[in-house]
C-alpha cells in the first residue's frame, strides 16, 4: 500500500512538472503577447506617381497619380490626372512609387532600382504614346523607371503603368509575354490635345 | 509496512509453535468491474500442488491449513490468470478480483471491426497500411477510405475532408490530443507525422462527443501502438526512397517493455523531397522537409498507470512558385495557358514561397481503476504551433515572413469510465482549455489572424446500453461554453462603411485611430450544445445494422471572424465576418455491414443538414495598386449534404481477392438553391491483391481510381476588364477539371536475414500510365498539373 502511494506521489509529481514546465515553454520566448504588436504595412505601395515633364516646353509637366492609402482591400483607390499632354511632343517620363504609410513615406522605386534585374515596369497605351524605355540593369535589359514618351495627334484613352515581378529577362517587351507576377497595375485615363 | 511486520511475526510464531494445520480458506472470486462471481474459475494450490474450482458463487474452499503463506493460481476463460499470495491466519476470508479486459494489456491485433464503440461509424487504416505511406501525409492515407478526400495545395499539403467537410469541422485527435495547429487555414495541412502512428481510425458517424462538441464532418482518431506487458525490446527502421521529386523518407523507431509494466518507445522520422514532376514539366519549388520526432514512457497494470507523450513536427513545404502571382490579369494568364507560368529543371532547394511550421505536443495521462466502479483518467496536455509563411518580397524582407503566428493550447481533461453495470457503460468528463494566438510582429504586414485569448469549459456524458445480446444502443450529451478575446485593428472605411460595424459592434471599438485605423477589442461567447444517438443491431450471416443521429454546434473559427488577408497563390484577398454565428448540424447516418471471411461490404448512406453553414466565397473585385484583385469573404447559408459511401470485398480464390469502394455525395446550397462549393466529385476504386503467404509473403496488386468531373460547382465566373489587352476578360475560376483515371501497382515480399531479422521490401508504381490531370479540389489547380508517374521502394527491417 505504501508503495502504491508513492508511485502515486511521483506521478503527481510528474505531472506538476510537466504543467509548469509547459507553462514556462508556453510563456517564454518570443511572446510578445498583448503587446502593441501592430505591424505597418511594409512593402505596400500606396502611390504611384508618373510624371510627364514636355522636353520642350518646362511649364507643361503632367503627373499621373494613383493612391490608395489603406492598401489592398478598404477603400478603392484613387486617380488624379493633372491635365491633358500636348499633342506631337517628346516627354520625359519618371516613374515614382511610394508607400505612404510610413513617415516619412517611403520610396519604394528605390528597392526596385536596386533589384532592377528582378523587375521591369511595361508601359502600354491606348492614346497613340510611344513610350520608350531609357534606362537597363546590370545585364543591360531595359528597367522602364526612366522614360521617353512621345505624343501623336489629339485623342483620348489610356495609359497602363505595370510593374512585374521577376519577370523572364531578356523578354518580348509586352507585359504578357514577360511573365512573373504584378507588384503595380494602374490605368490612367489620358487626354492628348 | 504494519504488513510486513505482520509477516514477520507470524513467521516468528509459526516457527516457535508446533503446526496446527486445521485451518480453512474461504475464497470467493469475483469480476473487478461489477462485483459477479466467476463460477467455474480454476484453482491451484502451488504450495500443495493440488487443484479445485469455484462453485456456481464463485466461492470455494481449501481445508487443513496451516498458517502460514499460501500461493494460488486462479484461471478462468476469458481472464488473464493471477497469482495471489494469501496470508493464512487462523480460518481465513480472502476476495479475489479477476480481470476480464485482458486486450488492453495485450498487443492488440488490428481488425476492422475493433471499434470505439459497437454504435459509431468508422473506418481504420492499419499500421500496415500506414507503412505504405511513410513518405506521404495524413492526408493521403485517408484518401484511401470512401467518403474521405482531401484539399490540398500542390501536393504536399493535404487537407483531409469528410464528406466535403474540413477544416475546424474535423477533429483530429492525436493521442488523445484534439490537434490545434491553425486547422483553420485551408491551406494549412494537420502537423502529423504518420509513421509516430499505431492505426487511425476515421468515425464518420456521431461517437465524437468525448473529444468536442463541434464535429461536424467527423473525427480523426490517430492512435499509438499497444505494447504487451513483457520483458522485450524490439524497433524497426524503414527507408522509402521515390523517383517523382528525387526523395523519400527514412524512419526508425524502437520500444522497450518490461514485464513490471513499464514501457518506453523513442521514434524519429527525416523525410526530403526535391521538386515534383507532372507528365510534362517540374512543378518547381514544390519540395517538402519534414523532421520529425516522438517519445513516449508509461506503465501500465491493469489497475493504474500513466502514460506521458511528446512529438516534434518542423515542416517545410515549398509553394509552386508558378501560384505566386499579383492580380486577376495574372491569374487569367495561368487559367488560359494551360501551363505553369515559371517552369525550371529540378532543384533540391526550396524558396519563397514557402510554409515553416513547428507543431510540440506534450501530454501526460494516469488512470486509476476502482473495483465495482470504473476507471478514472486525468489527462493534462499542451501543444505550440509556430506557422511561417514566407512569399516572394522585394529587397531585406525577402527573408521575412509574411504571415508568423504562434498558437498555445492547453488543456485539461478528466474522464471517468464507470462500466460496473454488465449492460451499461457510461463516461463522463469535463475539459478545460486555454488557448492563446500571438501574430508576431516584424513580418511588416497586417497579421492574418489577430491576437487573441480564448477559454473553453465542457462536460459531456455518454452512455452505452446492451438491450441484449444483439442490440446495443448509445446516447450522449455535451455542453460547451467558449470566449474569445482579441485585438485587432480596422481601417476606419471597413469598420464604418463597409462592414457597418459601428452600429452592429460599437462596443468593441476603442476609438483609438492610428494609420487611419481603429483599435478594436471583439469579445465574443458562444454556447454549444451536442447531442448523439446510436443504435447497432447484429443480425444473421454476419450482417450489422448500425444508426447514428449527431446533433453538433461549432462556433466561428477565429479565420472566419477575423481573417483579413492576400493569398498570393490564389489571387484574392479574404475576408472574416464579425457577424458570423455558429453553425448547427443534424446528421443522420446509417451503415449496413456484413463482415464475412469470403465477401463482405458496407452501405453507408448519410444526410447532414447544417444551419448557418459558413462558407468562403467570392463576392466580387477590389481595385487595388497591382490590379483588380478578387474578394473572398465568408459568408452563411443553410446547407445540406448527403450521398452513400459503399466498400465491398470479395475472396476470389485462396490467393486472389478483390476491393473496391465508391462514393457518391452532393451538397446543396439551399439559401440560393445553388450547389456547394469545393464538394467532392463521385469516385471510386477497384483493386485486386495476389497474395502467397508461403512465398515469402508475396503481394501484388493493382489498383485503379477514378474520379468523376464535378459538375455540381456554383459558377462565381466573372469579367474584368484587362487595361493590357483593352478588353473585358472572363475570370473562369468555378469550372472544374475533367475525369481521371489512375492506376497504382504495389508489390511487397518480406525475407528472412540476419537469422532472425525480418526484411520487408516493396516496389511500387504510382500513376502507372503517367496520366496528366488535375483535381478540383487542389486549390494550385489553376497553375499546374498533378504528379506524373512515380516509382517507389521501401525497405523495412525489424529488429
Amino acid at each position: 500500500m505504501n508503495t502504491l502511494k508513492l508511485k502515486n506521489m511521483k506521478t503527481i509529481k510528474l505531472l506538476a512538472l510537466l504543467f509548469i514546465s509547459s507553462l514556462a515553454i508556453g510563456c517564454s520566448s518570443d511572446d510578445d503577447g498583448n503587446d502593441d504588436d501592430h505591424d505597418s504595412e511594409e512593402e505596400l505601395i500606396t502611390t504611384v506617381i508618373y510624371t510627364l515633364a514636355n522636353n520642350a516646353d518646362n511649364t507643361d509637366v503632367v503627373t499621373l497619380t494613383f493612391t490608395d492609402l489603406d492598401g489592398e482591400g478598404g477603400a478603392d483607390g484613387i486617380y488624379d490626372i493633372s491635365g491633358p499632354l500636348t499633342a506631337n511632343a517628346t516627354y520625359t517620363g519618371g516613374i515614382k512609387l511610394w508607400n505612404a504609410t510610413e513617415n516619412p513615406a517611403e520610396d519604394i522605386t528605390l528597392e526596385v532600382e536596386d533589384e532592377a534585374d528582378e523587375h521591369e515596369f511595361f508601359y502600354s497605351s491606348t492614346a497613340g504614346l510611344t513610350i520608350t524605355k531609357t534606362d537597363v540593369d546590370g545585364d543591360g535589359n531595359p528597367v522602364g523607371i526612366a522614360t521617353t514618351v512621345t505624343t501623336g495627334s489629339a485623342a483620348t484613352g489610356s495609359l497602363t503603368v505595370i510593374l512585374k515581378h521577376e519577370p523572364t529577362k531578356p523578354n518580348d517587351g509586352t507585359a504578357t509575354g514577360a511573365g512573373g507576377s504584378t507588384d503595380v497595375e494602374v490605368s490612367y485615363s489620358i487626354e492628348v490635345q | 509496512m504494519k504488513h510486513y511486520l505482520l509477516i514477520v511475526v507470524l513467521c516468528f510464531l509459526n516457527l516457535a509453535h508446533t503446526q496446527n494445520c486445521t485451518y480453512t480458506l474461504l475464497g470467493e472470486i469475483k469480476d473487478f468491474h461489477d462485483g459477479t462471481p466467476m463460477s467455474g474459475a480454476t484453482i491451484y494450490n502451488e504450495t500443495s500442488n493440488t487443484y479445485t474450482s469455484a462453485d456456481i458463487n464463485g466461492k470455494f474452499t481449501i481445508e487443513n491449513l496451516c498458517n502460514g503463506k499460501l500461493v494460488l493460481i486462479i484461471s478462468h476463460v476469458g481472464c488473464e490468470t493471477k497469482r495471489v499470495e494469501v496470508d493464512i491466519d487462523g480460518d481465513t476470508y480472502q476476495e479475489i478480483n479477476m480481470e476480464h479486459h485482458l486486450e488492453e494489456l495485450k498487443e492488440i491485433t488490428v481488425t476492422t471491426d475493433s471499434k470505439i464503440e459497437k454504435t459509431s461509424i468508422q473506418q481504420t487504416v492499419s499500421k500496415k497500411q500506414i507503412e505504405t505511406f511513410s513518405d506521404k501525409s495524413l492526408g493521403d492515407a485517408l484518401n484511401t477510405i470512401s467518403g474521405v478526400s482531401s484539399l490540398n495545395t500542390g501536393n504536399t499539403i493535404v487537407k483531409p475532408m469528410i464528406h466535403g467537410l474540413h477544416s475546424s469541422r474535423l477533429l483530429i485527435i492525436n493521442n488523445n490530443v484534439r490537434l490545434f495547429d491553425q486547422e483553420w487555414g485551408y491551406e494549412h495541412a494537420p502537423n502529423i507525422d504518420i509513421n509516430a502512428s499505431g492505426r487511425i481510425d476515421v468515425i464518420k458517424g456521431a461517437n465524437s462527443l468525448m473529444y468536442g462538441s463541434d464535429a461536424i464532418g467527423g473525427l480523426i482518431l490517430i492512435r499509438p501502438e499497444n505494447y504487451a506487458v513483457k520483458d522485450s525490446l524490439f524497433g524497426s527502421t524503414s527507408l522509402a526512397l521515390n523517383t517523382n521529386g528525387w526523395g523519400g523518407n527514412i524512419n526508425s523507431e524502437i520500444v522497450k517493455t518490461n514485464k513490471n509494466g513499464f514501457y518506453t518507445k523513442i521514434q524519429g522520422s527525416y523525410k526530403t523531397f526535391g521538386d515534383f514532376e507532372s507528365q510534362n514539366y517540374y512543378l518547381s519549388n514544390t519540395g517538402i522537409k519534414s523532421i520529425n520526432a516522438s517519445a513516449r514512457i508509461g506503465f501500465k497494470s491493469f489497475e493504474k498507470g500513466f502514460d506521458a507523450y511528446y512529438s516534434f513536427v518542423d515542416n517545410t513545404f515549398g509553394i509552386l512558385r508558378a501560384s505566386h502571382i499579383g492580380n486577376v490579369g495574372d491569374l487569367v494568364r495561368a487559367i488560359n495557358s494551360g501551363e505553369p507560368q515559371y517552369i525550371s529543371d529540378f532543384s533540391n532547394t526550396i524558396n519563397n514561397p514557402k510554409q515553416s511550421i513547428f507543431h510540440h505536443l506534450g501530454k501526460i495521462e494516469a488512470y486509476k481503476r476502482f473495483k465495482e466502479f470504473g476507471k478514472l483518467t486525468l489527462q493534462y496536455d499542451f501543444q505550440i504551433n509556430r506557422r511561417k509563411e514566407f512569399d516572394l518580397r522585394r529587397g531585406d524582407k525577402a527573408n521575412v515572413p509574411v504571415v508568423d503566428l504562434r498558437l498555445f493550447t492547453t488543456s485539461l481533461q478528466p474522464n471517468l469510465r464507470i462500466d460496473a453495470y454488465e449492460n451499461l457503460k457510461i463516461n463522463t468528463g469535463f475539459l478545460l482549455r486555454y488557448q492563446q494566438n500571438d501574430a508576431i510582429s516584424g513580418t511588416g504586414t497586417t497579421p492574418l489572424i489577430p491576437d487573441y485569448d480564448k477559454y473553453d469549459f465542457g462536460f459531456y456524458a455518454i452512455g452505452a446500453y446492451n438491450l441484449n445480446l444483439l442490440t446495443e444502443i448509445s446516447a450522449g450529451f455535451r455542453y460547451d461554453f467558449s470566449r474569445i478575446e482579441a485585438s485587432k485593428r480596422y481601417r476606419v472605411t471597413d469598420w464604418d462603411e463597409t462592414y457597418n460595424y459601428d452600429e452592429l459592434f460599437p462596443e468593441f471599438n476603442t476609438g483609438v485611430i492610428e494609420d487611419s485605423r481603429y483599435f478594436t477589442n471583439p469579445e465574443f461567447s458562444f454556447h454549444n450544445i451536442s447531442a448523439n444517438l446510436g443504435y447497432a443491431r447484429h443480425m444473421r450471416n454476419d450482417f450489422e445494422f448500425i444508426f447514428n443521429y449527431g446533433l453538433a454546434s461549432r462556433m466561428p473559427n477565429p479565420s472566419e471572424l477575423f481573417s483579413e488577408g492576400l493569398h498570393h497563390s490564389a489571387a484574392r484577398i479574404e475576408i472574416g465576418q464579425l457577424t458570423m454565428e455558429k453553425e448547427i448540424a443534424n446528421k443522420f447516418m446509417a451503415s449496413l455491414e456484413r463482415k464475412h471471411q469470403n465477401f463482405g461490404f458496407t452501405i453507408s448512406p448519410y444526410y447532414k443538414y447544417i444551419s448557418n453553414f459558413i462558407q468562403l466565397i467570392p463576392i466580387g473585385t477590389t481595385t487595388t495598386v497591382r490590379g483588380a484583385f478578387p474578394v473572398w469573404e465568408y459568408n452563411q447559408t443553410n446547407a445540406q449534404i448527403f450521398g452513400v459511401d459503399i466498400d465491398l470485398y470479395k475472396t476470389i480464390s485462396n490467393n486472389f481477392n478483390y476491393t473496391g469502394s465508391l462514393s457518391l455525395l452532393r451538397g446543396d446550397n439551399l439559401s440560393e438553391d445553388i450547389p456547394l462549393i469545393n464538394m467532392p466529385a463521385t469516385n471510386f476504386s477497384n483493386s485486386i491483391t495476389y497474395n502467397n503467404e508461403k512465398l515469402n509473403q508475396l503481394s501484388i496488386g493493382l489498383t485503379q481510381k477514378t474520379v468523376l468531373q464535378q459538375n455540381r460547382f456554383p459558377d462565381y465566373n466573372f469579367f474584368t476588364f484587362d487595361p493590357v489587352l483593352q478588353q473585358e476578360v472572363y475570370v473562369d475560376i468555378s469550372s472544374t477539371p475533367e475525369t481521371y483515371t489512375l492506376f497504382n501497382f504495389n508489390s511487397s515480399a518480406r525475407f528472412k536475414v540476419f537469422k532472425t531479422k525480418t526484411l520487408k521490401v516493396a516496389f511500387n508504381v504510382e500513376n502507372l500510365f503517367n496520366v496528366s490531370y488535375r483535381e478540383h479540389l487542389n486549390r494550385l489547380r489553376y497553375f499546374a498539373d498533378e504528379l506524373g508517374r512515380n516509382f517507389n521502394i521501401q525497405l523495412k527491417i525489424n529488429y
